[in-house]
């Protein structure tokens, strides 16, 4: 991967970030949420998925509170308004909390965990059945496998050897306001997948090099669904949100996101808006 | 012809159609060899079966999707809330063992409050066919139309010939009586026929009813409703159903929205679940039989005369 491609990567990535630090003026976000899978959505969107053939990819944001980060990608692709930020919650459109599926880009509406691995396999199952060779991919939280209907789902995928079926698993190791590991423990996580018939990467899912190695289109030819473990820092890129079990939903005024951005700009290398 | 023939005829050549299962396959024996690459079974697993049905929608797909009523309306009860009938997707789920019909399983396989959790939903069509020749009369439309349904699946044997004039959301008028009746009984599924025979014995007592096989819950035929609101009183809803939320509540809250003062009597379970045992003996045991039914509403009385 060429420096100037991960240069531009950052670019996009750091460019969302603010878009997201802004909706926390908005009525507030799941920042730390959507900031712990925004390089994942911005590396997938720019780099993996094939989104303008007939038969394309599918992209899932199953943990659907993390919705900024995958808004804020598509507004810098010009998929939807870059000015959305400036609607949210307004009860004149679409754009709150979760992601909805009148929105140009988003395939399906989510909020309620655990639904969207079983929506994403339907699409697999159907692509196979038409001899598709795109790819069914959803984003889940590491939380949100405490959901029984995930691993139902997992259990159909294996059955059903989908190949074409991708899950990736944000491993930030906080869920809501606690810790994974201290609430419902998730390891071995990689043997439990690998026993439900996936193969399993694991993946830094900040490092963007690391990414273009893992999803290689030519490495997902095995028989088997594949489930990426992304391992990830809730609220990644400005430093008083990162790792924090108590900044899951931020809210801030006017003054404090300015203080924010500042801050960012100092602490991140790339700033400089694309537009 | 039984409903998988009907079913295979109406589907074999539209690619469209997916059918699929969480492994209750009762219904369905036949399709996975009669369309092999047209037949998911999920294994026991009612809400992945429902999401998965959600993405083969987006995909231009209509999956037929069939389980046991108490299950998949209820374990899976929030995806099809939220992944069928929010996004409006034409998935149909077809519910076996409704009502009455899960005979001696006991409380854990009863769906009788599925029309009152389906009802909730904006969107979802609700059909209850009175027996097997009704469900196949109403097949077609039902698959074929763009809107989610629930269909309580009922393979009953027919004791009338139901009319073939078939429209979502319209009733049928199996039993007229005299053109003047100041009593009606709505009625859907499986106690259809208990309803039906009911009649014939309040005939004998020179009580002239008028039976209205509903058809659908939701749409509800208000038209039908009113037309016989401008004669009868009393109005008797029979259903192997909960009371509440069912055709009873969506009756009361029509006449109540409307300003129609009439009397309202439900006939249904009260409260309870039935005592699991053959669908016959239930019907006796729990007061639902047509002996019941005429009993019960000559007992009302109020209607007789002009």
């Amino acid at each position: 991967m060429k420096y100037d491609d991960i240069d531009h990567l950052k670019r996009i990535s750091n460019k969302a970030r603010q878009q997201i630090v802004n909706l926390t003026t908005k009525g507030g976000c799941f920042l730390g949420s959507a900031l712990s899978c925004l390089d994942i959505i911005t590396y997938l969107y720019e780099r993996f998925l094939i989104l303008e053939d007939k038969d394309r990819d599918y992209f899932f944001l199953s943990k659907g509170h993390a919705v900024p980060a995958l808004y804020s990608v598509l507004s810098i692709q010009g998929i939807i308004d870059i000015n959305w930020v400036e609607s949210h919650l307004s009860p004149y459109s679409d754009f709150y909390y979760h992601p909805n599926i009148n929105i140009s880009g988003v395939d399906f509406h989510a909020g309620s965990l655990g639904h969207l691995p079983s929506v994403a396999l339907g699409v697999a199952l159907d692509m196979k059945l038409k001899n598709s060779t795109a790819f069914s991919v959803v984003l889940v939280g590491d939380g949100e496998l405490n959901e029984g209907s995930v691993w139902e789902t997992f259990l159909i995928a294996g059955a059903n050897k989908l190949s074409n079926y991708i899950v990736i698993i944000d491993r930030n190791r906080i869920q809501a306001n606690m810790k994974t590991e201290s609430l419902i423990p998730l390891e071995p996580l990689n043997k439990k997948l690998e026993a439900f018939g996936f193969d399993v990467y694991e993946v830094d899912g900040h490092d963007f090099e690391e990414m273009e190695r893992v999803f290689d289109r030519g490495l997902f030819d095995s028989e088997k669904p594949h489930a990426i473990v992304a391992h990830t820092v809730r609220g990644k890129g400005i430093s008083r949100f990162e790792n924090r079990i108590d900044k899951w939903f931020v809210r801030l005024t006017e003054d404090e996101a300015d203080e924010v951005l500042r801050s960012m700009n100092i602490e991140n290398e790339v700033y400089q808006p694309l537009k | 012809m039984s409903y998988q023939e009907l079913l295979y005829e109406i589907i074999k050549d539209d690619p469209r159609f997916i059918v699929l299962t969480s492994e209750n396959r009762s219904a369905i024996r036949q399709i996975p060899q009669l369309l092999p690459s047209r037949f998911i079974d999920t294994g026991i697993s009612e809400q992945s079966l429902v999401g998965i049905a959600a993405g083969l929608a987006i995909r231009k797909r209509i999956p037929i999707v069939h389980g046991i009523s108490a299950f998949i309306t209820m374990r899976a009860y929030e995806f099809i809330r939220t992944d069928i009938a929010y996004p409006n997707l034409p998935v149909k789920i077809v519910g076996t063992f409704a009502g009455l019909l899960s005979e001696g399983n006991g409380p854990t396989h009863q769906a009788v409050e599925d029309v009152a959790l389906m009802r909730n939903m904006p969107n979802m069509v609700i059909f209850c066919p009175a027996d097997e020749q009704d469900l196949m009369i109403g097949l077609r439309e039902i698959l074929t139309t763009n809107l989610p349904c629930y269909i309580r699946l009922n393979h009953l044997p027919p004791i009338v010939n139901h009319s073939d004039h078939f429209r979502i959301g319209k009733a049928e008028m199996p039993y007229q009586g005299a053109r003047h009746s100041k009593l009606t009984i709505l009625t859907y599924g499986s106690l259809f026929c208990e309803a039906f025979k009911a009649c014939n014995i309040l005939n004998e007592y020179g009580i002239s009813t008028r039976l209205v096989n509903m058809r659908f819950i939701q749409p509800l035929d208000v038209d039908t409703i009113l037309a016989c609101c401008k004669d009868s009183e009393v109005f008797v809803t029979v259903e192997d159903h909960f009371v509440v939320g069912g055709l009873y509540s969506a009756l009361c809250e029509l006449f109540v929205a409307l300003n129609i003062n009439k009397r309202v009597y439900p006939i249904a379970l009260k409260n309870k679940w039935f005592r699991p045992a053959m669908l016959d003996d239930i019907i006796r045991f729990e007061g639902l039989s047509s002996d019941d039914i005429a009993q019960h509403i000559i007992k009302i009385g109020g209607f007789n005369g002009k």
